[in-house]
């Protein structure tokens, strides 16, 4: 079992048990260790994108295929999804997005708040089922669950990941990057 | 008119061109117009029409071809559609499948809302922009001849590869696909994957 504060191991290997082929994201600085982690696995495509609904998209077309896919991205990736998710709900793909929270707790950036404080309505608002986790021990089982939700109920499950796990953004005043 | 006159291929004949002989090809038709183009060539329950989700074509055919490198995936949509999702085909060069074919349906016109010009009317090149990503194929097709030497790049060269055909502004009859995203979804991956896949 990993250590609390290794939540990024954790949830890759949720992903590698469930057997996620192709992870698409926009990065994050919260997400540093888990993109890398899935960047250098054989078994998986990480897929850098140029916007967050590419990712909804393109899992559903995994799925299509056969093959099980992830998102990461940031809250602010949230509202770019929204239209896309029509595809995911219209259709009954599976959806596993593991997203982590800006605009929450002391946050520097007053642009990053719109996103932070109604994303998780936003999903809801556009179909998704949303587990907030707060506590960085919670990740994995709640990963694991969304996974199960998303894969064996055809249905869109989204992680959000507070930002007090991630830390605050100071721009090289103390804080994570 | 004179520029719309010149656009000579009628886009019905050009995606029957495509589809003929298609074998086991998978085929995502983006929203409006192309997907009723793919209808008419033939329903088959290897294409993945669009009823929405407009620019998602190409990242959705993405996900797709990296699932099934062993087969040809074939994306058809609209100019429309393909300007509004430009970056998949920067996301799609970065990951440079070789059984992904892209062809944009390029009649200038958003067709479904009452013909307004796109982009591409006002000269903006889908093709260059692909081989600006790097799309080792990347080409405009204005005609037959060059229709016939598109076609078996489109259908067999290592890609991604990536073919604008300029087509009339035409409106044509409807031939609409299923349009429950279940239905469509299932026997897609029943036919691929087999009677089992949910």
């Amino acid at each position: 079992m990993a250590e609390p504060e290794d939540w990024p191991a954790e949830v890759f290997s949720v992903f590698r048990r469930n057997d996620i082929r192709q992870v698409a994201y926009v990065p994050d600085a919260g997400l540093t260790r888990l993109i890398a982690l899935c960047r250098s696995e054989p078994a998986m495509r990480a897929v850098v994108l140029t916007t967050e609904e590419e990712g909804v998209a393109m899992v559903a077309g995994a799925w299509l295929g056969g093959e099980r896919g992830a998102l990461l991205m940031q809250s602010s990736g949230i509202g770019n999804c929204i239209n896309m998710m029509s595809l995911v709900t219209q259709c009954r793909f599976p959806l596993l997005a593991v997203v982590t929270m800006r605009g929450q707790w002391g946050e520097f950036n007053p642009w990053q708040v719109p996103m932070g404080q109604n994303g998780a309505a936003a999903l809801r608002l556009a179909g998704a089922h949303v587990y907030e986790v707060a506590e960085a021990e919670r990740l994995g089982e709640t990963v694991e669950a969304a996974a199960r939700l998303a894969f064996e109920g055809s249905l869109a499950a989204a992680v959000l990941i507070a930002q007090r796990i991630i830390g605050t953004k100071t721009f090289g005043r103390g804080g994570h990057g | 008119m004179a520029e719309a006159e010149a656009r000579l291929l009628e886009r019905r004949a050009v995606v029957a061109k495509l589809l003929a002989e298609r074998g086991d090809t998978l085929v995502v038709a983006g929203l409006g117009s192309a997907a009723w183009d793919v209808t008419a060539a033939g329903d088959h329950p290897l294409n993945f029409p669009m009823w929405g989700a407009m620019g998602g074509a190409v990242a959705f055919a993405l996900g797709l071809a990296l699932a099934q490198p062993q087969r040809r995936t074939l994306v058809l949509s609209g100019d429309g559609d393909l300007l509004m999702g430009l970056g998949s085909l920067a996301t799609v060069a970065v990951q440079r499948p070789a059984n992904l074919a892209i062809v944009a349906l390029d009649n200038e016109r958003y067709g479904e809302t009452g013909m307004q010009e796109t982009a591409t009317a006002a000269g903006i090149d889908l093709a260059g922009i692909a081989a600006a990503c790097g799309f080792p194929v990347a080409a405009t097709v204005r005609d037959e001849r060059q229709l016939a030497a598109a076609i078996p790049q489109i259908r067999s060269v290592p890609g991604p590869v990536f073919v604008a055909i300029k087509i009339r502004a035409e409106t044509l009859p409807l031939v609409l696909p299923p349009k429950d995203g279940t239905l469509l979804k299932l026997r897609f991956r029943q036919a691929l994957l087999g009677p089992q896949a949910g």
